[in-house]
């Protein structure tokens, strides 16, 4: 496929995009040939939708240049950059699901009679299309009857009608199953067999390898380089994409003098076989009290599916729970809270902060709600409380009546932070505590973390960052492409050894 | 005097303000409140007196309103109500006994909150969307009230009863002393309890209020039952002032009146933050408004003109973004940034 190199149809040379004062890409190469699958990989944050953006004309780059078939081309926007044969096809399906099939395959390309629509036409067009992609599906129905499998090919489907060159999928894989995606990979070889180049973005691993014949690593908006696939084992790829820095081994030592694991002790939360369809395999994980237990795994690995599980956010298909030995079902948030079991989400904003209320009424909210609205605390315990974690936790502004709103993101998670200690939990899960916070601030959640667990408290912490996971982890559980495949003590891991198996097959 | 001017209560207070002065310059006895048989005579207390069922209505609203939902079958569960009531009434043997007085407002007060749990259950379990869930009823109510009146317009004459609606305790109408004592109490709840807290939450950001251990679901529902309880009740006090139970006029539109009163009021059709005080004042002027129109002599042709004008004016002065561009222009810009972030954009207004 790849043997007599062709020119490029697409060369982006040192492609950068600044949103003062953020750089979001730097200097970024990429070159798309026709007849292969290139993959964009890199971790969130690195730049890809940015990149992919910055070709579509959605961003215009501040500097480098963008040659479409040898020359140079800035496109106006997505429209533009689609009437030159460069198609998009997102993540979420964008198509009108009251629309049918056809309607929808042939949207701004209807064919016309008479200053009218040729009905007839449009839908035996769409029919041809839909062959071609082997859809066996009624091009008269309409869309939002269909799986949302069937909308993603059709979506592709969409993007391909006309003269398309490169086609640019942007996470197509994320809600298919095993069979959907074997699908959708033999449409994606036919189309790379008639010539098409197609960016490929996706965080599951093994698909990537299974798939693409090259790929382009970004990490923090810069580039790692281009490498062929089947040349760079995953375990490489990996520590491309999390990258790695000095400090890690004398950070893991010191996680390795912490870990003193109560020997023979009941765990605090036992669950065995805990799962849930189209979210995390089943698994197995005993937390215990006093320790840190920390879930590596790449984005979209199962850490945040696993974490909903263990506190109720999610209900689990199938599994046993036991909390101090006894059975239970963790069916939502409050039986969970009733075990002394809470939960941060990773979505601060959406699942997080109250941010029309005050900071005092953010802090009593979950133990105000445990106690039912018909007991309200007594309003000095409530000062004493809040002004308490205030001072503790160093929030500012230091003013319980400041809206939520209006304090900073580090802040705002030392509220939620405020808000589950208040309830005295005995398992406390974090997912990305340390998210798009300050340095100051992240040491400083880092370092409660830390004194909580010698308190006695069980802690499970997740982050996208490796290295704050090493460092603070007795124990880690390695997920990858939504199943947990091991868990090793905090003394024995090294990042090399972490990366390996978020890596898995290629090189564990 | 800058604070009083941010407070927001300062432009719903100064429309009921400025409504009682127009009033006074165009009848100068306006305001005069006189003693008579005991009773306290005067437009003030007539005000109260129509205010009553509006207040009960838009208290029932606005806790709605907080929870992101609305409820417009209100207006059909006040015909429901006095259709119960009425009915009972008039196929007793005697309309008068306490004991049929009291069962009639059982009955109708019962079969309104059975309509509110329904309401609660479209909203909370099945999670249709507010707007649709309480349409449903808003429309099948009156077909309810009909069924109940068999199409007539029932009339019966009820002495204990009609009290409820025209009546006197101490010396006030029985039917503000009711809704206003109602008010207090759920005021004094909602603030004192958590209740108010959780319920903020819940309007706010539902998906945290569910991971913080709120019953987001238990919540949304009671509010509604309440609503439909609080219909019911004004139901009650409007078939009373008139004895006569009309299922297509009963409360007609009242839904629409009572969601303008909790937005002259401050508190934002998006949900989350509410003000029952705010709510208070609102319906006080939309029911000083409705009196104004008599007292100044305008025309019915234009009346629904006059009264648009008005709401306009009052919803203008409540958009936090009307007031930035106000505050702007007073000041130099110099003290813009004490002020928070504003809020979400004011909500539209339907002028009932």
């Amino acid at each position: 496929m790849t043997q007599q190199t062709p020119p490029p149809v697409v060369e982006m040379t040192g492609v950068t995009v600044e949103f003062p004062p953020v750089t979001a890409l730097d200097g970024v190469d990429l070159h798309l040939r026709p007849g292969e699958i290139h993959a964009l990989m890199g971790e969130n944050g690195a730049g890809k939708s940015t990149l992919i953006k910055a070709l579509t004309g959605v961003y215009s780059p501040t500097a480098g240049t963008i040659l479409v078939d040898g020359a140079e081309h800035r496109f106006s926007g997505p429209a533009d950059a689609r009437a030159h044969g460069i198609s998009t096809v997102y993540q979420e399906v964008n198509l009108c699901e009251n629309l049918t099939v056809a309607e929808n395959i042939m949207l701004g390309a209807e064919p016309r009679v008479l200053g009218g629509l040729n009905w007839r036409a449009m839908r035996r067009q769409a029919a041809a299309h839909l062959r071609r992609m082997g859809l066996d599906i009624d091009p008269a129905s309409s869309l939002g009857s269909h799986s949302l499998a069937v909308q993603q090919l059709v979506a592709i489907c969409r993007a391909t009608v006309g003269d398309c060159k490169v086609l640019i999928l942007d996470e197509p894989t994320s809600s298919l199953d095993a069979d959907e995606v074997a699908h959708l990979f033999a449409v994606m070889r036919s189309l790379r067999d008639e010539g098409v180049a197609i960016l490929f973005v996706s965080h599951f691993l093994d698909q990537v390898y299974e798939v693409s014949d090259r790929m382009t690593v970004l990490r923090n908006g810069g580039l790692v380089g281009e490498f062929v696939t089947a040349d760079l084992p995953a375990a490489e790829l990996v520590q491309h994409m999390i990258g790695r820095s000095m400090d890690v081994l004398e950070a893991a030592e010191e996680a390795a003098e912490r870990a003193e694991r109560p020997a023979g002790a009941t765990p605090l939360l036992q669950v065995v076989g805990l799962g849930r369809k189209g979210s995390v395999q089943p698994f197995d994980l005993d937390l215990y009290e006093g320790e840190v237990v920390g879930l590596a795994g790449l984005l979209g690995s199962g850490r945040t599916e696993l974490a909903r599980l263990l506190t109720g956010a999610d209900r689990a298909d199938v599994g046993q729970a036991r909390v101090s030995g006894r059975p239970t079902r963790l069916r939502n948030p409050r039986v969970a809270m009733g075990h002394g079991i809470a939960y941060t989400s990773e979505d601060r904003k959406g699942e997080g902060v109250v941010d029309g209320l005050t900071v005092r009424e953010n802090i009593v909210l979950a133990l105000q709600a445990e106690r039912g609205w018909m007991r309200p605390l007594p309003r000095r315990q409530v000062d004493e409380l809040v002004a308490g974690y205030i001072e503790r936790l160093g929030i500012r502004p230091a003013d319980p009546e400041a809206l939520l709103r209006n304090l900073s993101g580090g802040n705002q998670q030392k509220v939620l932070l405020a808000r589950w200690l208040a309830t005295a939990p005995r398992l406390l899960v974090l997912d990305e505590p340390t998210r798009g916070i300050d340095v100051g601030a992240k040491a400083e959640i880092q370092k409660l973390v830390a004194e909580l667990a010698a308190d006695g408290m069980s802690v499970v912490f997740i982050s996208a960052e490796l290295e704050e996971v090493l460092r603070i982890s007795h124990r880690i559980a390695v997920l990858r492409d939504r199943r947990k495949v091991a868990e090793i003590d905090g003394d024995g891991a090294s990042m090399d050894r972490v990366v390996d198996l978020i890596a898995g097959g290629g090189a564990a | 005097m800058r604070d009083v001017l941010r407070h927001h209560l300062f432009w719903p207070v100064a429309a009921l303000v400025a409504l009682l002065v127009a009033n006074t310059v165009a009848r100068p006895g306006f305001l005069a409140v006189t003693v008579r048989d005991g009773h306290l005579f005067g437009a003030p207390v007539d005000i109260l007196r129509t205010t009553a069922p509006l207040l009960l209505v838009a208290l029932g609203m606005t806790l709605v309103i907080a929870t992101r939902g609305i409820d417009l079958s209100v207006g059909a569960v006040v015909a429901v109500s006095g259709a119960v009531a009425l009915s009972h009434l008039a196929s007793a043997p005697d309309p008068a006994a306490p004991g049929t007085v009291l069962t009639a407002i059982g009955l109708a007060l019962a079969l309104c909150l059975v309509l509110g749990v329904w309401n609660g259950f479209l909203v909370s379990v099945l999670g249709i969307q507010p707007i649709i869930a309480t349409l449903i009823l808003m429309t099948a109510g009156r077909g309810v009230a009909m069924l109940i009146t068999g199409g007539m317009i029932t009339t019966v004459n009820s002495a204990p009863f009609k009290v409820l609606g025209s009546g006197f305790w101490l010396g006030l109408p029985t039917a503000a002393v009711l809704a206003f004592g109602v008010f207090a109490v759920v005021a004094y709840v909602v603030r004192r309890t958590a209740l108010g807290m959780l319920l903020e939450a819940t309007g706010i950001n539902p998906a945290a209020s569910r991971l913080s251990g709120v019953r987001s679901r238990t919540l949304t529902w009671t509010v509604y039952a309440a609503s439909g309880l609080f219909a019911g009740l004004a139901g009650l006090l409007i078939s009373a002032d008139t004895m006569a139970a009309d299922a297509n006029n009963a409360g007609l539109f009242i839904e629409l009146d009572a969601i303008l009163a909790v937005v002259i009021g401050g508190t934002a059709l998006s949900g989350g933050k509410f003000n029952l005080s705010g709510t208070l004042v609102g319906a006080l002027v939309i029911a000083t408004l409705e009196r104004t129109v008599t007292v100044l002599g305008i025309s019915p042709l234009v009346t629904p003109l006059f009264m648009a004008l008005v709401v306009i004016a009052v919803t203008l002065l409540q958009s936090p973004r009307m007031r930035e561009r106000l505050t702007a222009v007073r000041r130099r810009p110099t003290t813009g940034a004490q002020r928070p972030a504003a809020r979400p954009d004011p909500t539209e207004v339907t002028a009932g």
